[in-house]
């Protein structure tokens, strides 16, 4: 059996509300919430970047994984905000939890499905008897302009999973299936700071082509149909697109609302259905099943179908959950203001 | 602080690398080369217990310039529940939030960047709990 053995998430303790980000730029938040059904988003602190939140991630599959972290044979970190364009984000990370030198490392870029490809490069060498232990994460502080639609969503946080087999699986990867073809619905060029995109061309063309598309090809592939599943996870650029996804695939509320993280934290990019996967496993029982499909730009979509197994009982509370993690006490709400400081969009002296 | 001084640093500042003397059990951080309890050259590796409490603190209202847009921020000094002393920044806090007593975690997060296009500087802090 191969499958995760290890996975943990990270939610900055930062948010700021719609009606917020509505107020600065005169949009009616009433109609945004409306239309997006999102409406806080969290916000990296001044001190968090991916690579801090993907070290956290990290650091909780460790824990959950039990494992000695000199036994990872590969990190892969899939981010759309990595730090440096020049120098890997997986060196510091492996650095910082003491998994160099013996270890393959790479980041990984492709929009917003750049977590699952991380995860999937990671279960593929375990797959194929490279390596014992192979970790992928999706994390991202991501970027949306000043006044764009995405400053409504663009978030911070993210998931990693590492990937084994034997005994210590918690949830058996059944398959994986990816489709991907050349459509540039959003996009950042080099050197410059935010993203542009196609507007409602991201909608049919892009998202629900894809996300349908590797949903029905690997449920078919298994000879699966939407109520074999307990929980359905796809890609959550906001809470509307995964929930009409959902529906035209058969799914009902109670399969997609643990996973459907987005209402109250933003999308979270790279880190999107990575930390719905995540969530989902904190709510999971031995023998459910899982669908995950994620969603990147430019454009493709990995889908992945997980059985729970026993183990997730011992290993579920020993690090904080998603969940607890979006309702924590401590979460703060920043004004626009704070916010523009935090996020660095104001102009300083050098 | 140009690479070359923080590079080597990099076991401390990433994981809390210090030494304990082998003889006397003293924990050192950072790490040293000669025991300043007992004198002994056999030290090993030791990496120090990641919660603490904090013994004292202070409130830093007028920063160097690489960190005037983090102000007010508080620096503690927490005893570790190893018994060693470690100084580090407390962060995701605001200052009427930390009191010496108070429990402390520490976290690995982004310390400096030398400007928009110099190497960025990562290490530990602490967080409460």
């Amino acid at each position: 059996m191969i499958g995760i053995i290890g996975y943990g998430s990270y939610v900055p303790i930062y948010r700021i509300k719609v009606e917020e980000i509505a107020r600065q730029w005169g949009d009616n938040a009433e109609a945004i919430k409306n239309g997006i059904k999102v409406y806080e988003k969290t916000v990296p602190g001044q001190d968090e970047d991916t690579i801090t939140i993907a070290y956290m991630a990290a650091k909780y599959a460790l824990v959950r994984a039990g494992i000695d972290p000199k036994e990872i044979g590969a990190l892969y970190i899939g981010s759309e905000s990595h730090p440096y364009a020049v120098k890997p984000s997986g060196t510091v990370v492996a650095e910082a939890l003491g998994m160099v030198p013996d270890i393959h490392i790479a980041d990984y870029e492709f929009a917003c499905k750049a977590g699952s490809e991380a995860m999937f490069v990671a279960y593929t060498h375990v797959k194929a008897g490279h390596m014992k232990y192979a970790m992928g994460i999706g994390a991202d502080t991501s970027q949306g302009a000043p006044g764009d639609a995405l400053e409504y969503t663009a978030a911070a946080g993210g998931s990693a999973f590492i990937f084994g087999k034997g005994d210590k699986v918690i949830a058996e990867v059944v398959d994986t299936y990816s489709y991907t073809t050349d459509t540039a619905d959003f996009w950042r060029r080099e050197t410059r700071p935010y993203p542009k995109h196609g507007g409602r061309f991201t909608g049919d063309p892009a998202y629900f082509h894809h996300v349908l598309s590797a949903a029905k090809g690997i449920m078919e592939k298994n000879g699966l149909t939407a109520k074999d599943f307990r929980y359905a996870v796809f890609h959550m650029p906001n809470a509307s697109f995964p929930m009409r996804a959902a529906r035209r695939l058969g799914f009902t509320k109670e399969q997609y609302e643990v996973g459907l993280i987005v209402p109250y934290t933003g999308n979270f990019y790279s880190g999107a259905s990575p930390t719905g996967l995540s969530a989902s496993l904190d709510d999971a029982k031995p023998g459910d099943l899982i669908l995950m499909v994620s969603f990147g730009s430019g454009a493709g979509s990995d889908a992945f179908i997980f059985r729970v197994t026993e183990r997730i009982n011992e290993v579920r509370d020993l690090v904080p959950k998603v969940w607890d993690q979006i309702r924590t006490p401590r979460k703060r709400y920043l004004t626009y203001g704070e916010y523009a400081k935090f996020r660095e969009k104001i102009l300083m002296n050098e | 602080m140009p690479i070359q001084r923080f590079y080597p640093h990099i076991p401390q500042r990433y994981r809390l690398e210090g030494t304990k003397c082998k003889k006397c059990g003293k924990v050192h951080f950072p790490p040293r080369q000669v025991c300043n309890s007992c004198g002994s050259k056999e030290l090993e590796p030791y990496r120090l217990a990641e919660e603490g409490e904090i013994i004292t603190y202070t409130v830093v209202y007028t920063p160097p310039d690489d960190f005037k847009t983090k102000k007010p921020y508080v620096v503690a000094i927490a005893k570790m529940d190893d018994g060693a002393k470690l100084t580090a920044q407390v962060t995701d806090c605001t200052p009427d939030e930390v009191e010496i007593g108070k429990r402390v975690r520490v976290v690995f997060r982004k310390i400096n960047a030398e400007g928009k296009s110099g190497i960025i500087e990562y290490g530990y802090k602490f967080v409460l709990i």
